[in-house]
């Protein structure tokens, strides 16, 4: 049969009354075939595993060789309450850690501090200081494991913290693995997690990247972030153009501070989410890879292939949670760590089916553990590298992400850059606005969501969740003032000095920050010193 | 002219999740409502000082940082002491069940969980918003307002045109 | 409770609430035995204008000037005009945020105002808000107009001193001038001012403003400020301070205020007749019946007219 004859027929057909697009929007045809990948080359356009541009993988063997690193990121309460969590997860065969954060350690705010109150351990872990690192990571061997943390403005006192931890457990830095996230360009777009103004804190980071370059040389110091990008509403091809971009502007940083491009480049990595629709997340994964590739060996002039190469970490899309029926949040979570797995991620969190309520429970978090392990155990979707391939339809939603991608980069390009268009307030319009425009889709019944606009059920879902002591916030205070008490005053503060003297002159901040952890500097310490130098940012307002 | 519905959009406490407001926002406006957004990182003190001096009927905090429990009391509290305790004040975000009741105990009017649709919020303010509002009367002494005769007129006109047709 | 009495003690006070809501009142057409009222208690304070393209920075600027005024010792108000939604009527009113520091300032007294469909700047009730600040005891009203890139001039209108904020990038100065916006400032600011070209910006102006006819006694101020970072700002304060120098000095303050308050009354007194005319001598929808037929040339637009304005002195059909 004729291609022709069969649109005819085709057309003939009734079809469901909703918008046959992805849930970003890109319209999707009935049918896709070789007429729509044409001139598609394997060896051009996909490269085998672990070769250039890396599309169907960042290496050679890929999940034939070792599993994706099972992650699930956890913080609450007191370091000693997540402490205990952490060494339950490792037990149940985690291999990563991964550290949630309280919001006033978020914005480098000590537990006492007025703005912390009420959110002390909320939603993640409070530190004050390496005591509370300490605490963090008592009887848990840092060689042994690898640990990432999602910190940014203050991404720079807690890597210190870990280091510290690590000379009190005799660990060199230089065997310490993780990541911290360390992305404030993001922060500015989307997730609004900030303290000084973008130059100082692009100024810090270049900073981690030229001490780490030398002294931790396996620490991942940037997990380039489209996670929340995407948490705030984006679409996939907002996720992966703004991503892409602030990376490439890091990298433009890291060569401006005087770095070789393959000094640093390899330990840049990314995190994406695995949002609903399934073919649209793998083809953005693949997408993201050519285009880094091609970007860093062709316009940085990267020789490395590790800085050209893009790995990364994918955490299913809390955004996509229901509080209606939510065990199906366990289904929906399997899936989209499905689309993760088939896109090559390298790590994964899958979300626990309580989280649109609370932080999870144990059990919760299990059964989140256990998607991931069905997955690599039990379905054989992990026995073949890179499945996907050669799918009319993936390759060519592949290749127009990657065009609509480029686009995205010419037009901030236009603007001066990813900061000029932050100041303008672009980003933050270009969310809201998708944000904005899939929730009249959902209204409207355009765009389905199990439980919230369809198959909706009348009572309320009875459902176990975790709750946070408020004691937790008075014991965190006082552990923290028994520490101002007892620990050497005059020390820190001749090391706070020092940090705000390297600041005005500008040093590399990283190693006064180390020497004011050393000395029991508080997390609000080292960051209201760097305030009063660097000042406040102050977002634009955009609808 | 009728009274516009003044809604103040409020972020308190340091949660930097702003999707939800705004969107919220977005279609309040939309549905033809003055909204003022206080943008994120905001103190209690000053969300209330800003619903003061706006005049909004309704008060909409945004919290997903599970700081709840200590907020929105706090601005209930406030609020009361400024002499504004008619305010309505709603809320938005991750609250669990036990805790929105406890919350609505206290005088929260109203919580939305994840997935409500704005409708439902619109529809909720137009059905509460409209009927308190001490700042209605103030014109009033002596004087009906002009929105009232032009309705009865208004009326009247299209009945003789009725009739004439 | 007497409304009326009970309100202007309230407002004289100055008690937060009660001026928020008279305003609200004034903004939904139903205050205006207390205006009357409140009248007499006006005219103390100092109003000006801010106005500018989108995006010039001008909250940020009115932040920064409000803060030195505090310092001064003064009672400030500011009122922020954002656009209301054509298709809604709704608005988002977001200038408020970039004024947190002082909003919580027992002498600050910020209200955002929709523009309600009015089309030149401002709310049509703008003036109105402002005297009620006015007779609430601010010393300095500072109004900042909507700021969307269409010709904002109502400013100048209700305004001792005029502010036009501009800034280097996008050609803004040649829009201005197009957009008759130097016909009434009284002060220029090249606001962000670290940019590059906004020395360029500088000397366009100068050459703009030499070709404008001359006030006698007052050299139009062009300043450079860095709103952000509160730079400038001072000189601001002080050229505000000498234009209302110059203005009183000159005589030229009562001059401006007595021409305002006259168009202010033809602007009342318009309403009034729109209104009767409405209410009690034609409605809008027997008007329209008229222009059917004047479509239809069986009436001319002249003679209705003509015998409209006859009814209207009649002061009835």
């Amino acid at each position: 049969m004729k291609r022709a004859k069969w649109d005819a027929k085709f057309k003939a057909c009734r079809e469901r009354d909703i918008d046959f697009s992805t849930v970003s929007g890109l319209p999707v045809r009935p049918l896709y075939t070789p007429a729509d990948i044409a001139g598609f080359e394997h060896d051009r356009d996909l490269g085998y595993p672990g070769e250039f541009p890396y599309v169907r993988g960042v290496q050679t063997s890929m999940y034939r060789g070792r599993l994706w690193t099972m992650r699930q990121f956890s913080g609450f309460g007191t370091a000693g309450d997540t402490n205990r969590r952490y060494k339950y997860l490792l037990k149940h065969g985690q291999t990563g850690l991964s550290v949630a954060f309280d919001f006033p350690t978020l914005y480098g705010r000590d537990s006492d501090d007025p703005f912390a109150r009420g959110e002390v351990g909320k939603c993640g872990v409070a530190i004050d200081s390496l005591q509370d690192m300490e605490t963090l990571f008592s009887s848990i061997p840092l060689d042994k494991i690898s640990t990432s943390m999602t910190i940014n403005p203050p991404a720079a006192m807690l890597l210190a913290m870990y280091i510290a931890v690590g000379e009190k457990q005799k660990l060199p830095a230089h065997i310490l693995t993780g990541t911290i996230q360390n992305d404030m360009l993001k922060e500015y777009q989307a997730q609004k997690t900030w303290i000084y103004p973008p130059e100082p804190s692009l100024k810090i980071i270049a900073d981690i990247l030229e001490y780490c370059a030398e002294r931790v040389p396996r620490w991942n110091t940037i997990s380039i972030s489209g996670y929340h990008i995407r948490e705030a509403g984006s679409t996939a091809v907002q996720e992966l153009a703004f991503t892409l971009k602030n990376g490439f502007t890091y990298v433009e940083r890291g060569i401006s501070a005087g770095l070789p491009v393959d000094k640093f480049a390899p330990r840049l990595s990314f995190f994406f989410n695995a949002h609903l629709d399934f073919f649209e997340e793998i083809a953005k994964y693949r997408a993201a890879r050519r285009i880094w590739a091609h970007t860093m060996r062709d316009k940085y002039g990267a020789q490395d292939p590790r800085s050209y190469l893009m790995r990364f970490h994918t955490q299913t899309a809390g955004c996509t949670l229901t509080a209606q029926q939510p065990e199906n949040n366990i289904v929906r979570t399997a899936y989209q760590a499905l689309s993760a797995v088939l896109g090559g991620t390298q790590s994964l969190h899958t979300n626990s089916m309580d989280e649109s309520y609370a932080l999870p429970t144990e059990k919760a978090v299990k059964i989140a553990l256990r998607t991931q392990q069905l997955l690599a155990y039990e379905t054989g979707v992990p026995n073949t590298i890179d499945p996907m391939a050669g799918s009319y339809y993936v390759e060519a939603l592949t290749n127009e992400l990657e065009r609509e991608a480029y686009k995205y980069f010419e037009k901030i390009d236009k603007m001066g850059g990813v900061i000029p268009a932050i100041e303008k307030g672009y980003f933050q319009k270009e969310i809201s606005r998708s944000a904005y425009s899939y929730q009249v889709a959902l209204e409207r019944q355009r765009k389905h969501h199990v439980g919230v606009n369809i198959f909706t059920e009348d009572e309320k879902p009875a459902i176990e969740t975790l709750k946070i002591p408020p004691a937790v916030e008075k014991v965190q205070i006082a552990k923290l003032r028994r520490l101002r008490r007892e620990r050497n005053n005059q020390r820190v503060k001749e090391k706070l000095r020092l940090l705000r003297k390297a600041a005005k002159d500008g040093e590399n901040l990283m190693p006064r920050i180390l020497d004011c952890v050393r000395a029991y500097a508080t997390l609000g310490e080292m960051c209201s010193t760097l305030k009063e130098e660097y000042g406040v940012y102050r977002e634009p307002i955009i609808f | 002219m009728e009274r516009k519905i003044r809604v103040l959009v409020g972020k308190p406490g340091l949660d930097g999740h702003d999707r939800g407001a705004k969107v919220v926002a977005a279609a309040l406006r939309d549905a033809g409502m003055e909204v003022i957004y206080t943008g994120l990182h905001q103190t209690c003190e000053s969300i209330v000082d800003a619903a003061i001096q706006e005049d909004v009927q309704v008060v909409g905090l945004s919290i997903l940082s599970g700081a709840h429990m200590t907020i929105l009391p706090r601005i209930l509290k406030l609020l009361k002491t400024r002499k504004a305790g008619d305010m309505i004040v709603i809320g938005g975000g991750i609250i669990p069940a036990d805790d929105a009741k406890k919350l609505e105990k206290m005088g929260v009017r109203r919580l939305f969980g994840p997935g409500t649709p704005t409708v439902e919020i619109v529809d909720w303010i137009r059905a509460n918003a409209g009927k308190v509002g001490k700042s209605g009367k103030v014109g009033k002494s002596g004087k009906v307002p002009r929105h009232q005769t032009v309705k009865k007129k208004k009326a009247t006109a299209v009945a003789r045109w009725r009739k004439k047709k | 409770m007497d409304g009326i009495e009970h309100r202007l003690r309230g407002l004289l006070r100055g008690e937060k609430r009660m001026i928020a809501q008279i305003i609200s009142a004034v903004e939904n057409d139903c205050a205006q035995g207390l205006l009357q009222n409140i009248f007499p208690y006006t005219g103390r304070a100092y109003h000006v204008g801010i106005t500018g393209p989108p995006g010039a920075g001008k909250s940020t600027l009115v932040n920064a000037v409000a803060k030195q005024f505090l310092q001064q010792g003064k009672k400030i108000g500011i009122i922020a005009v954002d656009p209301s939604s054509p298709f809604s009527g709704g608005a988002l009113l977001g200038d408020r945020v970039r004024m947190t520091d002082l909003a919580a300032h027992r002498d600050v007294f910020i209200r955002s105002m929709a523009s309600r469909g009015s089309l030149g700047g401002l709310a049509r009730t703008t003036k109105d808000a402002a005297l009620v600040l006015d007779a609430a005891g601010m010393d300095y009203v500072l109004i900042e107009t909507i700021g969307v890139g269409q010709v904002e001039l109502d400013i100048a209108g209700v305004c001792d001193t005029t502010v036009v904020v501009l800034v280097p990038e996008s050609g803004d100065s040649i829009q201005a001038m197009k957009a008759g916006l130097l016909e009434i400032a009284d002060i220029l600011v090249v606001n962000k001012s670290d940019r590059d070209g906004s020395e360029r910006l500088v000397m366009e102006l100068k050459f703009a403003m030499e070709m404008r006819e001359r006030e006698p006694d007052w050299e139009y101020p062009i300043l450079m400020t860095t709103a952000t970072e509160e730079k400038g700002i001072g000189q601001l304060v002080i050229a505000l301070q000498a234009h209302i120098d110059h203005l009183s000095m000159t005589g030229k303050l009562e001059e401006q205020r007595k021409a305002k308050l006259l168009h202010h009354v033809h602007e009342l007194v318009e309403q009034k007749i729109r209104s009767h005319l409405e209410e009690n001598v034609m409605h809008e929808h027997d008007l329209r019946t008229l222009v059917d037929r004047i479509y239809r040339r069986r009436l001319d637009p002249y003679r209705v007219a003509e015998r409209i304005a006859r009814k209207i002195v009649k002061g009835s059909r």
